[in-house]
């Protein structure tokens, strides 16, 4: 489904990703962590191509996102992606906010849109919410409105970013929870998060990064039960620690 | 000091026998407000076209945009004048100039006035749209970008709605700023308020009761446009967050 092949990023002389290379099939969800600065939310945006890339390949659903004559937006418009501060609209109400990308992007009628909407809200427990504002909301409600949003364009796969590191802490199990019956429906995810509870529950793989470069792809059960490198032995230690 | 005081000027008939005195001055507040508001309007629409473009990342359309703020921004606005009245007739195709300098005076200097103080806003507007724009989360783009919009959609339904409500007040100071501005047009012989406030000391020597009546004519516009700017911003305000309820 998703393909990264020798995928390199920098900034001047800075690098932000070195040979990335991974794949994810269809179903699979995969967590991706690591240190700060370590390069995981960039390689995730590169899949959808909100960051450019300056080498290497990546391939989505056959298509290649590197590629100049690509439509891009079309492309996005099947990648679901919920961010680390929602970015929910905050001039439109929820309703509008999980009708707009339906109607202007899949051209589906204000109806079908609205129906599609309302059995999102439902899934994730908002729907007594439709007519607030996202400003109106917690946290965690917004970021669940945002994987609706996402989930309503019928995304082939979810990107996460981080979805769950601004929220405070009582909120956070209620974003999950959503997360992890998506990833039990089938859903191809690929997560950034620190939520080692959620990567131990329902990860397939975990990939971990450091410096730009990806350390470790592995089963969820090699990667905590015996991580190789030493950087992912002391980054496991610490988060693990408490 | 020896001032004699008469408010009664303004209804004595005018020098010209056609009009009181206050009939000038309604005349020259109506000039004021219909060149404002019609330069206003040509300022908005193009300086919300180039603060937008002044944001893509298209280098040439972002620099073309820049060049054309500092451009505005930097000649006095006296001197843009001059050139719009003065010059630029010249510099016209000969058809078109002609056709110009035949239509009625009035007509010459109000439409010089009118795209003058518009371009001049316009550079003013565009540095506050695009304030705007750089102001809101940087996630937001990427929100719209990652939904499936194409770049111009993302700023149509995600980014301008937004930076557009955040620019109300800068604005509203923006939209003060060219009525009183527009007293600059009174140069090039365009009898608008603080021309006619002028041409009534000339004629009935009575320059405090004018100029006060001037003043308070301004103040007056300028209140009416705070509060329905106001209401604007009330109006627009985005539940939950700042500014709404």
């Amino acid at each position: 489904m998703i393909k990264i092949a020798n995928v390199s990023k920098q900034y001047g002389d800075f690098k932000v990703l070195t040979e990335c290379s991974t794949t994810v099939s269809k179903g699979e969800v995969i967590v991706v962590c690591g240190p700060s600065g370590s390069g995981k939310s960039t390689l995730i945006k590169c899949v959808n191509g909100l960051e450019p890339f300056q080498s290497g390949e990546i391939v989505v659903n056959g298509i290649s996102v590197g590629d100049r004559k690509t439509n891009l937006s079309k492309l996005r418009a099947q990648v679901g992606m919920v961010f680390q501060n929602f970015e929910l609209f905050p001039h439109m109400s929820i309703t509008e906010n999980l009708v707009i990308a339906q109607t202007k992007v899949l051209k589906r009628s204000k109806d079908e849109a609205m129906d599609k909407g309302m059995k999102l809200l439902d899934r994730v427990g908002l729907r007594a919410q439709a007519a607030k504002y996202p400003g109106q909301l917690s946290g965690g409600q917004q970021q669940r409105v945002a994987i609706a949003r996402a989930l309503a364009m019928d995304p082939i796969c979810m990107l996460f970013d981080e979805p769950t590191s601004a929220l405070d802490p009582e909120m956070v199990n209620e974003v999950l929870d959503v997360m992890t019956e998506l990833a039990r429906e089938g859903m191809t995810m690929m997560c950034v998060t620190h939520e080692m509870g959620f990567a131990k529950s329902v990860a397939n793989r975990v990939i971990f990064m450091d410096q730009g470069r990806i350390v470790e792809d592995d089963s969820k059960d090699a990667f905590f039960a015996n991580p190789r490198s030493e950087r992912a032995q002391q980054f496991l230690a610490k988060i693990l620690q408490h | 000091m020896n001032y004699q005081w008469n408010w009664g000027v303004f209804l004595q008939p005018s020098a010209t026998g056609d009009d009181t005195y206050l009939g000038w001055m309604i005349s020259g507040l109506q000039m004021t407000i219909a060149l404002s508001l019609s330069a206003w309007v040509l300022a908005l629409m193009l300086g919300a076209l180039v603060g937008v473009l002044r944001t893509v990342p298209n280098k040439l359309l972002a620099g073309l945009a820049t060049a054309y703020v500092e451009l505005f921004r930097n000649i006095p606005l006296l001197v843009q004048l001059f050139i719009w009245y003065f010059v630029l007739p010249e510099l016209l195709p000969p058809d078109l100039g002609n056709a110009f300098k035949q239509s009625h005076p009035v007509m010459q200097q109000f439409l010089s006035s009118m795209v003058c103080l518009g371009l001049f806003t316009s550079a003013r507007v565009a540095e506050q749209v695009r304030a705007g724009i750089n102001s809101l989360p940087r996630g937001q783009k990427n929100a719209g970008l990652a939904l499936g919009f194409t770049l111009p959609q993302t700023y149509r339904f995600v980014m301008l709605p937004m930076a557009f409500r955040l620019v109300v007040p800068p604005l509203t100071s923006e939209f003060l700023n060219i009525f009183k501005n527009s007293a600059v047009c009174s140069t090039i012989g365009l009898l608008e308020l603080a021309a006619q406030g002028r041409q009534l000391v000339d004629y009935t020597a009575q320059p405090y009761e004018s100029f006060i009546a001037v003043t308070l004519a301004y103040v007056m516009i300028n209140v009416v446009v705070m509060l329905l700017m106001r209401r604007l911003e009330t109006k627009v305000a985005v539940p939950g967050y700042i500014g709404g309820k």
